[in-house]
């Protein structure tokens, strides 16, 4: 018995620039987000893990209504929220609270710590006094800090108590949806670990929603039910964690996963780097946006846009990628290790 | 550890204190590391142990209220400190140290365009001991210059490098303004690199390349670097050698291979065991960070530590050495490596 999905992506296209500036320059278009569907169950944490610049902030941007999309279908509980003014937007989507991917930019350098974490519940309209303490006071020691940061600023703080502040910050307002913006880099992982436990349990305590955007891959491992996989603005993979990681089908994929530096030193000479220089995200190659360094490719790849198909027969699974060629794929990775042959090494 | 070759950077002794309303807060104290050429040495520690203090402290950048009590740092052998008022000491330290620091979103000027930035400092330090555009007409210069940034901004892999220049640094995503500050920090030649979290915004192929040149550099050019992180993967495939740092001291530094496989302060043991692979339920250690106001009496890490004797809560242990080339500072340690 599943009702349907909290949030529910259908084609999303964000974009920067187009026109011109005020110096009459023109300004190339950046498909930051281009095409982008998928589902997000209640109480799931979906994993968004991808190239630097591929677009994951612009997406949780658009997804908070913080930018407006330029199309594409955006459902809050089934109903619609795209298509809106940026206030109506940001209005309709207000269970949903982002955690900055910077923490320091995020704090206000003339407040104090307290100052700021107040003000946020008043905002919010938590009107009484003891109240705003009680919460403040809790939520604190959950991130693992003590009263005394109150009193500090911003620039007192090194840079894991920031951001341990940004999320204090925001889960003091119990939010339905948490968009987490690289929520442990910087945090070391003693910290981290007391950190993702509290995921863990606020999860479980308020339902939370979590989408969990992530570089470090032990972490989404460990936390995320599922990862969407993205590249120069697209998903390429989408699925249940394990099986991604068990038996990743997308060449970008594997290559990721075999670029996570493991605990056994000395590997570095012989890890296989991706092949060519990143295309322009302002031109964007035809077909498969990963064609270029991907050594699979082949002519259909630059004719056609791979679509994001079931990549199992069970289609409950919900395995899905965006490839001409993930068969290829599927079969070097059969013997369970990280076979290479989809990435060309440098 | 080659203790033979002269170091290229000499830090001796560093402690730093910070005023505070509520008194004085001890932030390092006596601090060591020396880098030898080409070599890669990391610092891990918890966060708020001072990592970034320490980097800060050898630039010359402690913020206003913070100063260095005791210690020196030397550059090949000249000492930096007591330099702080001589304007030589912010060129010596502009040409020879690059610095990556740890907030690509505060680090570059919201309302100049990319290119100027990177320029600025080339512009003042030039490109390296070999470089031959100093003397050259401005317009040459810069053109030479504008080139070698391209080129740098190719390397670390961010796309479209020539448009790059012209760009706002809200135009780029979080890792991109990180690579662009990793640039800028390799773009005068440095001989020395101190690199604060430098990758923690790169995704994990872009991460790959990123090492990958900085592993090059030191084999290449003999460049040294300290690399700060929270990431054991990195300093297991970066670095030489690694520091473990708790509360202001070190505890334990040595090899990486010795330090990550067979790891002896209990804090580093600790530490490692809170990660994702590693972990059974999502804990960090118990306790709390000491406040550098009020640190503990003995060893700092005597109130989470679980294998305390009566020594640890009197005296501070030495960094002494200890088996497999490191050195902990540990009672515990020390009283097991005497037979
Ligand atoms: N204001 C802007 N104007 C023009 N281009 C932009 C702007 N902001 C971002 N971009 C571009 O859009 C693309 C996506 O950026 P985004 O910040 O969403 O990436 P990201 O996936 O979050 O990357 P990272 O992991 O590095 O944070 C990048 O190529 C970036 O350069
Ligand atoms: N004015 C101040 N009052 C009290 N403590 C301060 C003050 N300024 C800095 N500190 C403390 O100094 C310590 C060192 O900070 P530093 O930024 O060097 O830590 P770090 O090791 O780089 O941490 P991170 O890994 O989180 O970046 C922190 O615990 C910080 O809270
Ligand atoms: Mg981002
Ligand atoms: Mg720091």
């Amino acid at each position: 018995m599943k009702s349907g999905p909290i949030l529910s992506l259908e084609n999303v296209v964000s974009v920067y620039g187009g026109g011109r500036s005020w110096l009459g320059r023109a300004q190339p278009e950046v498909r930051a987000v281009d095409g982008v569907t998928f589902d997000v169950q209640e109480g799931e944490a979906l994993a968004l893990v991808g190239e630097s610049g591929c677009g994951k902030t612009t997406l949780a941007k658009t997804v908070l209504g913080l930018l407006r999309e330029r199309s594409g279908n955006i459902r809050l509980d089934g109903k619609l929220v795209s298509g809106l003014t940026p206030q109506q937007a940001r209005l309709a989507r207000m269970t949903i609270q982002y955690v900055h991917q910077d923490p320091g930019a995020a704090l206000d350098p003339w407040w104090t710590i307290g100052h700021t974490l107040d003000e946020t519940l008043r905002i919010h309209a938590v009107s009484d006094r003891a109240e705003r303490a009680r919460r403040i006071e809790e939520m604190l020691s959950a991130v693992g800090l003590d009263s005394s940061f109150l009193r500090r600023y911003p620039h007192e703080l090194s840079g894991g108590q920031q951001r341990r502040i940004g999320l204090a910050r925001i889960l003091i307002l119990h939010p339905r949806i948490v968009i987490l913006d690289e929520p442990t880099s910087g945090l070391d992982l003693s910290v981290q670990a007391t950190v993702l436990g509290l995921f863990d349990e606020l999860r479980h305590q308020f339902g939370l929603t979590y989408i969990f955007v992530s570089h470090d891959l032990s972490v989404v491992r460990r936390m995320c039910d599922r990862v969407a996989i993205m590249y120069l603005g697209r998903v390429v993979e989408l699925g249940p964690t394990e099986p991604i990681f068990r038996a990743p089908v997308h060449s970008y994929t594997r290559a990721l996963l075999s670029a996570s530096p493991s605990l056994t030193p000395g590997q570095l000479d012989g890890m296989p780097s991706l092949r060519d220089d990143p295309p322009s995200p302002s031109a964007v190659p035809s077909g498969c946006g990963f064609r270029t360094r991907c050594a699979l490719a082949d002519r259909v790849c630059s004719a056609h846009r791979p679509a994001l198909e079931a990549v199992v027969d069970d289609a409950a699974n919900g395995h899905m990628a965006a490839c001409h060629h993930w068969q290829d794929g599927l079969f070097s990775s059969a013997d369970g290790s990280l076979a290479m042959h989809g990435v060309g090494a440098q | 550890m080659t203790a033979s070759a002269p170091a290229l950077l000499d830090v001796r002794n560093l402690s730093v204190a910070v005023d505070t309303d509520e008194g004085v807060a001890s932030i390092l104290d006596g601090v060591n590391f020396q880098l030898a050429p080409g070599s890669i040495h990391g610092v891990v520690g918890e966060s708020g142990c001072g990592k970034s203090t320490l980097i800060k402290a050898i630039l010359g950048l402690l913020p206003a209220r913070s100063r260095a009590t005791e210690g020196s740092v030397a550059l090949n052998g000249k000492p930096l400190f007591g330099l702080e008022q001589a304007s030589t000491a912010h060129s010596v330290r502009g040409r020879q140290i690059g610095f990556i620091p740890q907030d690509p979103f505060l680090a570059l000027n919201p309302v100049f365009r990319v290119g100027d930035q990177l320029l600025e400092a080339m512009w003042w330090h030039g490109a390296g001991s070999d470089d031959t555009n100093r003397e050259k007409p401005r317009a040459q210069r810069r053109r030479a210059y504008s080139e070698r940034i391209v080129e740098l901004l190719r390397a670390v892999q961010l796309p479209d490098p020539e448009l790059a220049l012209a760009r706002y640094p809200h135009q780029f995503s979080g890792g991109q303004r990180q690579r662009l500050l990793i640039a800028a920090a390799l773009a005068c030649a440095p001989q020395v690199v101190l690199a604060d979290e430098p990758t923690t915004a790169l995704d994990v192929t872009t991460q790959l390349q990123i090492l990958k040149l900085l592993r090059q550099l030191t084999r290449e050019r003999g460049v040294s670097m300290m690399f700060v992180t929270h990431d054991f993967g990195v300093v297991a495939q970066l670095c030489d050698t690694v520091t473990v740092m708790y509360a202001g001291q070190t505890v334990e530094t040595g090899p990486v291979a010795t330090v990550m496989e067979q790891p002896s302060h209990p804090y580093t043991r600790m530490l490692l065991a809170c990660h994702p692979e590693r972990s059974v339920e999502l804990k960090g250690i118990p306790g709390a960070v000491p406040s550098p106001l009020r640190p503990p009496a003995g060893c700092r890490f005597n109130p989470r530590c679980p294998e305390v004797i009566p020594d640890c809560e009197s005296g501070r242990p030495k960094l002494l050495p200890a088996s497999a080339g490191r050195h902990v500072a540990c009672f515990r340690c020390h009283a097991e490596a005497v037979p």
